[in-house]
C-alpha cells in the first residue's frame, strides 16, 4: 500500500514540470506586461520604463526568466506579487480558505443530494421519477455557470429576498478577525449569536450554483453505476439471505456501486476548486478564484504562476487521496498490489 | 405432510413483445431429507421455478399457482416482510456461479454473519464462534484465517463453499442448489456434491438439486423431476428412470449418455429446443420426438399415471416401445 502510494505520487512529478512550462508560457502569450497594465495609458519616460522592467525582470531573456523561475520554485520560493508586493505563499493561503469552504461544502451538497436521488432513480427505473430526474441532469450538467448564478440572484435574492446577494457574512452585523479562515469555523469561535446561521445563509446560493455540475454527474453516474450493480449475482444472494431491501440496496448495492462515483466526487472536489473562479467572481467570494481573475488582469505573472500551481498541487493531492480511499472502499484493489 | 408442495405453478414473464411462459403447470412435492433433482437444459424453467419459491423474481414475473406451501404455510398468501423471515433461514439456496455469488466489498465472516444476525439475532461472540463452526463443517481449512478474507482471495471451490456455509447457517429445512458444481472443475464438482449429500444427512435437511448433469442425479437424487421447455415432462424415483424411461425426450437424453451409447456414433436428440415464441399447440416435444403422431402435435397430452412416470406424454414408452393405450388406462 505504500509502495503504491509512492508510487502515485513519484508518477506527479512529470506532471508539475509540465504546469511549471505552460503556466509560464500562457501568461506570456497575452499582451501586454505587469508595467504595461500598471502606467496605463498616461505615458512614461522610457527610462523609468526600463528600469520597472529590469527591477521585475522582465528584461532578461525568456529562457533566462523561465530558467530562474523554475530555479525559485525549486527552492519553495513561488515569488512576490508585482502589484501587492506580498508573498504569493502568504496571500494564496489567506485566501484559500475561503475557496475550500466553499467548494468542499459544494461536493457535499452534491453527494448528499446526488447519491440517493441517483440510487432510487436506478432502483425506479422507467418511472416517471427516473425520467424527471435524469431530464433535470441533462439540463444541470450543460448549465452555463455564470448565467445559473446571475439567474439565482435576480430570483431567490432580489426578487424573493430569500438568500444575501454576495459575500460571505454581512459586515455590518458582524465583525471578527479570522482566526482559520474557514467563515463557518469563525463564526463560532467568534461567540456572536447569529453568526453562524448568517454565514450559512451566504453559502447556500454560491454552494448551488458551484455544485450543480457536480450533482448532475454524480446523480448520473451513480444511477448508471447502481443499475449494473442490481443486476449482479451477489444482489442476488443478499436477497436470497432474506434481508430487507434497504438493506439490500442500500448497503451490500450501493456500496459496491459506489466505487466508481468515489472517483468522480474526488475529481469534482478538484475541479470545483478551481472552477470556482466562476462562483466566486458572480457571488464576491474573496477566495483564489477571484483573486486569479484580478491578477490576469494586472498581468501580476507571480501571483498567477504561483497561484495556479499551488491549486495544481492541491488538485493533484486530492487525486491522490481520492486514489488511496478507492483502495480502502474497494479491496480488490487494496489486495492487488 | 409434505414440506415443500407446489401444484401446478406458472410463471410468465411480461416482456415487450407479449408474455413470455417459462413455467407451465409444474408440480413439486419435497419430503423432509429427501433428495429432489430437477433436470433439464437451459431454459427448461429449472432455476425459475424455485426462483419463485424464493420469491426472487423480478416484478416482470407473474407466479400462479393451485397450491404453494411450504412447511405448512402458504407462501401464495404470505406477506414480503413474513416471507423474507422463512427465507435465507428455513429454506436457503445456492447458486450456479459462485465467485460472482458472494460480495466483493465485504468479507466472508460479514457475510456469513449477516445471516445469523438478521434470523437468529445472535451477538457479536456467538456469531464468530458459530461462523467458525460452519466454516469447519464445510470443509474450509484455517477458519480463522478465512474469516477476515474477501471473496477475491478465494477459489471457485472455496466461494462455492462459503455459499454452502452461509446457507446452511440458519440450519434450514431445504436448501435449493441451483447449479452448484456447473462452474467448477470437475474434481471440485465431485467434492461440493459430496458436501451436499453429507450436509443432507447430517442435519436432516431436504435438498433440491437443479442440474442439467444426468451423472450428478444418478449419484445423489432419490426422486426426479425432468423438465423440457417450461414443462415437466416426466418424474419418478431415480432408480426407476434410469432404468426404463417413460418420456421419450428421458429416453433421448438418457440414450445420449456415453456409458449407455452402443453404437460408434453417439446417440442425439434431432432438432433444437422452442425458442421463446414458438407457438406449439400440442406437445412442446412433439417436433423433436420420433414417435410423434398428429395428436401429439394438435393437443396437449395428457398426464400419465404414476407408475408410467407421470409422463406427459400421449404414447409413453414402456422398455422403449410406445404405449398406446397407455393413457386410457
Amino acid at each position: 500500500m505504500v509502495l503504491y502510494f509512492l508510487k502515485r505520487a513519484a508518477l506527479t512529478i512529470p506532471t508539475f514540470f509540465a504546469l511549471m512550462f505552460l503556466t509560464f508560457a500562457a501568461i506570456r502569450l497575452v499582451p501586454g506586461d505587469p508595467v504595461e497594465v500598471r502606467v496605463g495609458e498616461r505615458g512614461i519616460s522610457p527610462e523609468r520604463l526600463a528600469q520597472f522592467r529590469h527591477e521585475l525582470g522582465l528584461d532578461q531573456p525568456v529562457w533566462k526568466q523561465f530558467f530562474d523561475y523554475v530555479w525559485a520554485l525549486l527552492h519553495g520560493d513561488f515569488g512576490t506579487s508585482v502589484v501587492t508586493n506580498e508573498k504569493v505563499l502568504t496571500e494564496f493561503f489567506t485566501l484559500f480558505p475561503a475557496t475550500v469552504e466553499l467548494s468542499l461544502s459544494a461536493i457535499l451538497f452534491a453527494v448528499m443530494i446526488g447519491v440517493p436521488a441517483g440510487a432510487i432513480a436506478a432502483v425506479k427505473r422507467g418511472s416517471w421519477y427516473d425520467q424527471t430526474l435524469m431530464s433535470i441532469s441533462v439540463v444541470g450538467f450543460s448549465m452555463p455557470i455564470f448565467w445559473w448564478g446571475l439567474l439565482l440572484i435576480m430570483l431567490v435574492a432580489e426578487r424573493l429576498h430569500l438568500t444575501p446577494v454576495s459575500g460571505r457574512i454581512d459586515l455590518i452585523k458582524f465583525y471578527f478577525e479570522p482566526v482559520t479562515g474557514f467563515m463557518l469555523i469563525d463564526s463560532v469561535l467568534s461567540g456572536q449569536k447569529g453568526a453562524l446561521l448568517d454565514a450559512l445563509h451566504h453559502l447556500v446560493l454560491p454552494v448551488i450554483v458551484l455544485g450543480t455540475v457536480p450533482l448532475a454527474t454524480i446523480a448520473r453516474m451513480t444511477r448508471s453505476s447502481m443499475l449494473e450493480v442490481l443486476g449482479e449475482d451477489y444482489v442476488r444472494t443478499a436477497r436470497a439471505k432474506g434481508l430487507s431491501p434497504f438493506r439490500v440496496i442500500g448497503l451490500h448495492a450501493l456500496r459496491n456501486a459506489l466505487i466508481p462515483v468515489v472517483t468522480v466526487i474526488g475529481l469534482s472536489v478538484g475541479s470545483s476548486m478551481a472552477g470556482a473562479v466562476l462562483t466566486e467572481t458572480i457571488f464576491s467570494w474573496p477566495g483564489v478564484g477571484k483573486w486569479l481573475i484580478e491578477a490576469i488582469g494586472r498581468r501580476d505573472y507571480p501571483a498567477l504562476q504561483g497561484g495556479v500551481m499551488l491549486i495544481s498541487a492541491i488538485v493533484i493531492s486530492v487525486n491522490l487521496l481520492v486514489d488511496v480511499i478507492y483502495g480502502v472502499i474497494n479491496p480488490r484493489i487494496r489486495h492487488g498490489r | 405432510m409434505a414440506l415443500l408442495d407446489i401444484r401446478n405453478l406458472s410463471v410468465s414473464f411480461a416482456t415487450r413483445s407479449g408474455a413470455f411462459r417459462a413455467v407451465d403447470s409444474v408440480d413439486v412435492v419435497v419430503d423432509s431429507n429427501e433428495v429432489l433433482g430437477i433436470v433439464g437444459e437451459s431454459g427448461s424453467g429449472k432455476s425459475v421455478a424455485m426462483l419463485a419459491v424464493m420469491g426472487l423474481l423480478p416484478w416482470t414475473a407473474t407466479v400462479t399457482a393451485d397450491a404453494m406451501t411450504f412447511d405448512g404455510r402458504d407462501l401464495r398468501t404470505l406477506g414480503t416482510r413474513e416471507r423474507r423471515r422463512i427465507i435465507g433461514r428455513d429454506i436457503a439456496m445456492i447458486f450456479q456461479e459462485p465467485m460472482s455469488s458472494l460480495n466483493p466489498c465485504f468479507t466472508v465472516g460479514f457475510q456469513i454473519g449477516e445471516t445469523l444476525k438478521t434470523h437468529l439475532h445472535m451477538d457479536k461472540p456467538a456469531r464468530r464462534a458459530r461462523t467458525l463452526e460452519l466454516l469447519e463443517q464445510v470443509g474450509i481449512t484455517d477458519p480463522e484465517r478465512r474469516l477476515s478474507a474477501f471473496p477475491h482471495q478465494l477459489s471457485g471451490g472455496m466461494s462455492q463453499r462459503i455459499m454452502i456455509a452461509m446457507a446452511i447457517a440458519c440450519r434450514p429445512k431445504l436448501l435449493i442448489a441451483d447449479e452448484p458444481s456447473t462452474a467448477l472443475d470437475v474434481t471440485i464438482q465431485a467434492q461440493i456434491l459430496d458436501l451436499l449429500v453429507a450436509l443432507r444427512r447430517d442435519t436432516g435437511m431436504a435438498l433440491v438439486l437443479i442440474t442439467h448433469d444426468m451423472g450428478v442425479i444418478a449419484e445423489t437424487a432419490e426422486q426426479v423431476v425432468v423438465q423440457y421447455a417450461g414443462r415437466q415432462v416426466e418424474q419418478s424415483p431415480t432408480r426407476e428412470l434410469f432404468r426404463d424411461p417413460h418420456h421419450p425426450y428421458t429416453f433421448g437424453l438418457l440414450a445420449a449418455l456415453p456409458e449407455r451409447a452402443t453404437g460408434r456414433r453417439l446417440p442425439a436428440i434431432a432438432g433444437v429446443v422452442p425458442g421463446q415464441f414458438d407457438k406449439l399447440p400440442g406437445c412442446t416435444f412433439a417436433p423433436r420426438c420420433p414417435h410423434a403422431s398428429d395428436l401429439c402435435h394438435s393437443q396437449v397430452p395428457p398426464r400419465a399415471p404414476a407408475r408410467l412416470g407421470k409422463a406427459l406424454c400421449w404414447t409413453p414408452l414402456v422398455n422403449g416401445v410406445p404405449q398406446h393405450s397407455a393413457v386410457a388406462s
